[in-house]
């Protein structure tokens, strides 16, 4: 990589992490409304699996996709109006903090139903083997979507017809109150790949660079055509399940010790030592991101509300 | 009686079923630790303990599936679905084993099973979480569907659901739950298959449930000071539908305005309508009208989402075209 593509990289996590912030306000201001699960704190996933895809790979996750979405290049304006939703978001206004997607970008969308889109995955990775397209397909989905049969169905199917679809478990530690070894009977969740005797692995999912390396090995492993891969990267939300969440589940402490390990501070720090950046340009950089959140608030504000007769729009593609 | 919200009676019920029958169990997402995605259970891990309120994988099926067989056993399970979208990732379970395992095997087999969830859009939750598709859910003969529309009703319904011998599902809805109203201490019963007259009146009939209730009676009242004197009968269950009430008050105004939440087409207002012109034809005065969502899936849109939505303007322009 050059410097530029790590300095992008940087940029991205910090854009994300100011995005989801300033929603938190909006959301507040009741400018938001529905459900709003904030990915902050998992920057680095998104992030370093994302930089390691192919334009022609195929991007897929559940609900909580902000950053899904802008890793995916979808910009901060198009996020932010989508939450307001104003006719200039990335689903018009009708899909919401869940439902965002950009198929030209190829992101495949935000799923609220929890396991729902792993079946849809491995439909994609078969129409691009089908059509022999080089193409793979990533579909990223929680800890807590391991557990429902969706999951099962499609890496068993994904396997038994080697399609070409990476796996991501992001594994937060909780779906909603619950955490991981109360719900599931492995909480080494890339177990489960081997009752589909699936390759796998896990990785520090603070760690961008190192969740960067290994989406790099898993997707030259699922491009070469010798079947599905499954990647768990452990990392951890800081905020609520969704806004209004009471935290019941867990202490204070639990979420300090995690925001310790904060995967922008970890790759400042990999930035600063490998010399790619000095402190004071990363300082400039958050400063121009603050800049571009600010815009895109603007222009997320300033954008039209969907006409009515949207509300009839697209229920079919037939005329 | 105390003036109590809904989550209160729907709270209330549950626990003192529990606490009347040790068989009665609670097992869904998030109804221990966390209380309750709706506060429902809030405060029930820590008196009944985990045993008996168990929080469950995120696995729909499982949840019903392992109910039915734990009513199989003699247990009263009380199942949570977190919301009614969810309940088709359950959906064999609801319709192929809990609505059909007592005729199939000739009675032999007895479920005394209630999953309780939560129906209703304008919440700005888009198109997959915001659904009302109650009707679906009556289709099917072998479960029975009760959604109550006041505090009252929702506590009589739950104890006479959790003591049925039958598959209950029993639909709340999530704009109702700060709703207030008169609920009977103690030992309440509401019985399941029963519709009653919420509001008595002269002039037209509304035939409505849930949520709905709420929006026909803001509607009612206004049209009271225009002098249209409307009939509200709640149907509280949709299956058994208990026609008598919603047949006599016709008799009497003629005229019938039916609202629900859910999508018109193939829903509770067409079977509704369909019985009345059925049994009660020659006291027919006006075409019946249907007030129900537009015909789109939800947007996240709040403009957008409330258009899709009946709305108390939608019953009195329905109710004047009737009259
Ligand atoms: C089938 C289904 N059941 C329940 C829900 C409600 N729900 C939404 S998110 C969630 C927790 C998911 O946890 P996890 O998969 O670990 O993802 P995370 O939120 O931690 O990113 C639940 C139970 C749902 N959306 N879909
Ligand atoms: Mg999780």
């Amino acid at each position: 990589m050059q410097k530029a593509e790590y300095l992008e990289l940087y940029h991205q996590m910090v854009l994300i992490r100011l995005v989801e912030e300033k929603a938190a306000q909006l959301y507040q201001q009741d400018k938001i409304g529905g459900f709003l699960h904030l990915y902050i704190g998992q920057e680095a996933v998104s992030t370093g699996l994302i930089s390691a895809r192919q334009p022609q790979d195929r991007i897929i996750t559940a609900y909580r996709d902000h950053g899904v979405a802008i890793n995916c290049g979808i910009s901060a304006k198009e996020v932010l109006a989508e939450l307001l939703g104003k006719a200039t978001g990335c689903s018009g206004g009708k899909g919401g903090s869940m439902h965002m997607a950009d198929v030209e970008k190829n992101f495949w969308g935000g799923h609220a139903i929890v396991g729902a889109h792993l079946p849809i995955a491995a439909g994609l990775a078969l129409g691009d083997t089908y059509q022999k397209k080089d193409a793979i397909t990533v579909c990223m989905f929680g800890d807590g979507a391991t557990n429902i049969g969706f999951f099962h169905e499609a890496l068993n199917l994904s396997k038994v017809w080697k399609l070409p679809v990476l796996w991501v478990c992001e594994n937060n530690q909780y779906g909603m109150g619950t955490a991981v070894e109360r719900a599931s009977a492995v909480s080494e969740i890339r177990q489960k790949a081997l009752g589909y005797d699936m390759l796998n692995s896990r990785v520090d999912g603070m760690d961008l660079m190192a969740v960067r390396q290994a989406a790099q090995e898993a997707m030259a492993h699922v491009r070469s055509g010798q079947g599905p891969y499954l990647l768990e990267a452990i990392t951890y939300r800081y905020r609520g399940h969704s806004m209004g969440d009471p935290e019941r589940y867990r202490k204070a402490d639990e979420v300090r010790r995690w925001q310790e390990n904060d995967p922008i501070g970890i790759y400042r720090a990999y930035l600063t030592k490998k010399r790619l950046a000095t402190k004071a340009e990363l300082d400039r950089l958050d400063k121009q991101v603050g800049a571009e959140v600010l815009e895109a608030t603007q222009f997320a504000e300033a954008s039209p509300e969907p006409a009515p007769e949207a509300l009839y729009e697209h229920i079919y593609a037939d005329n | 009686m105390a003036r109590i919200t809904m989550r209160e009676a729907i709270s209330k019920a549950l626990w003192e079923e529990m606490e009347r029958d040790p068989n009665v169990f609670i097992l869904g997402e998030e109804v221990g630790v966390w209380g309750g995605s709706y506060a429902i259970t809030k405060g029930f891990f820590d008196h009944f303990g985990e045993e008996r309120v168990r929080d469950t994988p995120i696995a729909e099926a499982a949840i019903v599936g392992a109910a039915i067989g734990a009513a199989l056993t003699g247990l009263r399970p009380v199942a949570e679905l977190m919301t009614i979208n969810f309940a088709f990732a359950a959906m064999d379970h609801i319709v192929n084993e809990a609505a059909k395992l007592h005729y199939m095997f000739n009675g032999q087999f007895v479920l005394p099973l209630v999953i309780r969830t939560v129906s209703g859009g304008g919440r700005q939750l888009g198109a997959t979480h915001s659904q009302t598709p109650d009707a679906i859910f009556a289709h099917f003969p072998g479960l029975k569907v009760v959604s109550p529309g006041t505090p009252e009703d929702a506590k009589g319904l739950l104890k006479s659901a959790i003591r049925s011998q039958d598959p209950v599902l029993f639909i709340e809805h999530a704009t109702l739950y700060q709703v207030r109203g008169e609920v009977p201490e103690g030992d309440y019963l509401t019985p399941i298959g029963k519709s009653k007259v919420q509001r008595p009146g002269r002039d037209v009939t509304i035939v409505t449930y849930s949520k709905m209730l709420e929006v026909s009676t803001r509607a009612a009242e206004q049209l009271a000071q225009e002098g249209i004197e409307a009939e509200i009968v709640d149907l509280r269950s949709l299956r058994p539908l208990d026609m008598s009430p919603v047949l006599a008050s016709f008799k009497k105004t003629n005229r019938a305005v039916i609202v629900e939440e859910g999508w018109g087409s193939f829903g509770v207002g067409s079977e509704v309508a369909a019985r009345i012109y059925e049994q009660a034809f020659d006291y027919v005065d006006a075409p019946i009208r249907r007030v129900a969502q537009k015909e789109v899936p939800l947007p996240y849109n709040r403009a957008l989402e409330q258009s899709a939505l009946p709305q108390v303007e939608d019953v009195i322009a329905a109710v004047k075209e009737v009259l």
